[in-house]
């Protein structure tokens, strides 16, 4: 039991359980983005200022960070050991019919890393410790809307984010129905129904978080 | 036929290698590959040349020895066939073949194509076994088992282990074998008495060995010779986890 989460096995199990967990993540942020153009900017700085300030939410976003952390050094790991599982390569290789997406994971896993890092540090650290950057407070209420509608008033910040997005996804097609497999959930009748949900969960997280900056972009009138 | 052959050459396991490139004139398509590779390498010795060595044993399909890395797959362009069971039909006069051996860190070259697969008889011997009394068969129908369980068990017991589910996974990784062979076992009630430790020796073996990590891409199921399918990899991964979970040492 002491390698249990050590062994290749135990190792992908830390990484589709985190990644499952990061999965609800994303639904949960998408959730509260698209009150922006669902609803209003006060709506949405409402639910922000929730999930900000809330004690119980405070104690996921540990676990969230966490998670996120494990993914990220166990992702690593496997991929290290991956390499050297060849020290050859072949000359010739000839793509077999396999899940196109599962050959990049890493490559996505690059990208989407930066990302999130450039996000993090333009809106979850300077709304915690800069405030002075952010827009000023509206009714008590940190004015994230505004925040976000002066990064999705520039161009090439709506081109770079949704670039992103995308190959957020392309990891996400594969990587839902990589982690029922890695737990051990294999069934005729539910694997394909785990496979279809899989790519329905990664077309909605691109196709909902591609829509924000574009709605914002185009039909927003510019912040005062 | 006329082909020309991009074959891999190595000395010996020390030797760094290289391709060399031939020309084949009067290859029939009724050849098996591996009767093409004879039929090149009696040209060679009569040239006075090193023939090009490679692995065979049975060449019916069933050993699991002949493996080769041919145009850029396992066995070549056929679907669900071994190497020697693979036919010159299936190229086009003219046609140009790279043949390259298995490449893994577990699986080093001895020479020219063949490589050293005494890693899969080690996973084998970690655990890929029932204890039992040897003697005569036990009567059939004395322990019943399931018709779908015993299917279950025979798909994953066509695994030959000739290696090719490593050869292709873009990780070098033994999954679809250890599964196979856990699989196989843990299916029936002979091999369920010992599963949980089975599993875990098993996958340590592996790792120690320095296979990959699996990650799901499939290309070791598309490619097995006997169409070992992927859900025994599942299978491997639910054993491991109720195995590392209720296993008392
Ligand atoms: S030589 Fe036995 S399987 Fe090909």
């Amino acid at each position: 039991m002491s390698n249990f989460f050590t062994t290749s096995i135990g190792k992908k199990l830390v990484m589709s359980l985190c990644g499952l967990f990061l999965a609800v993540f994303l639904l949960v942020h998408l959730s509260i983005n698209s009150l922006l153009i669902i609803c209003d900017n006060h709506t949405f700085n409402v639910a922000a200022n929730f999930m900000a300030k809330n004690k119980l939410i405070k104690v996921v976003e540990i676990v969230l960070f966490l998670g996120l952390f494990l993914h990220i050094i166990y992702g690593i790991w496997l991929q290290i050991q991956n390499w050297m599982s060849r020290p050859v390569g072949y000359v010739k290789t000839n793509h077999s019919q396999t899940s196109f997406f599962s050959k990049y994971m890493i490559h996505t896993a690059i990208v989407i890393f930066i990302f999130l890092v450039l996000h993090f540090m333009d809106f979850f650290l300077k709304a915690k410790f800069f405030k002075d950057q952010m827009p000023p407070e509206i009714g008590g209420l940190e004015d994230m809307a505004t925040a976000v509608i002066l990064k999705f008033k520039m161009l090439p910040y709506v081109i770079i984010y949704i670039v992103c997005i995308f190959i957020l996804g392309f990891h996400l097609f594969h990587s839902f129905q990589s982690a029922f497999q890695t737990l051990g959930l294999d069934h005729k009748i539910y694997t394909p129904i785990i496979k279809t949900a899989g790519v329905i969960y990664a077309l909605i997280i691109i196709i909902g978080y591609s829509l924000i900056p574009l709605v914002v972009y185009f039909t927003f009138p510019n912040p005062a | 036929m006329k082909l020309t052959l991009k074959i891999w050459r190595q000395e010996n396991a020390k030797a760094k290698g290289k391709f060399e490139t031939y020309q084949l004139d009067g290859v029939s398509p009724e050849m098996s590959f591996l009767e093409m590779l004879d039929y090149h390498n009696e040209k060679l010795i009569l040239e006075g040349t090193n023939p090009v060595a490679f692995d065979n044993d049975c060449r019916e399909g069933i050993c699991g020895m002949c493996g080769l890395y041919i145009n850029g797959r396992p066995h070549g362009p056929d679907e669900d066939n071994t190497t020697c069971q693979l036919h010159m039909r299936k190229f086009n006069d003219g046609d140009t073949i790279v043949i390259e051996p298995w490449r893994s860190k577990a699986f080093p070259v001895i020479k020219d194509l063949i490589v050293d697969r005494t890693a899969l008889d080690k996973l084998i011997i970690a655990g890929g076994y029932i204890s039992a009394d040897t003697g005569s068969a036990p009567e059939a129908n004395s322990i019943p088992i399931p018709k779908h369980k015993a299917d279950l068990s025979f798909n994953a017991n066509e695994c030959v282990g000739c290696g090719a589910c490593v050869a292709v996974c873009k990780n070098a990784s033994a999954m679809l074998f250890v599964a196979a062979k856990v699989s196989h076992l843990a299916l029936l009630p002979q091999g369920k008495i010992e599963a949980s430790e089975r599993v875990l020796k098993m996958v340590k073996e592996m790792d120690k060995l320095g296979f990959g990590n699996c990650s799901n891409t499939g290309a070791c199921e598309a490619e097995c010779p006997k169409s070992v399918s992927i859900s025994n990899i599942a299978r491997l991964n639910r054993e491991y986890i109720c195995a590392g979970l209720t296993h008392e040492n």
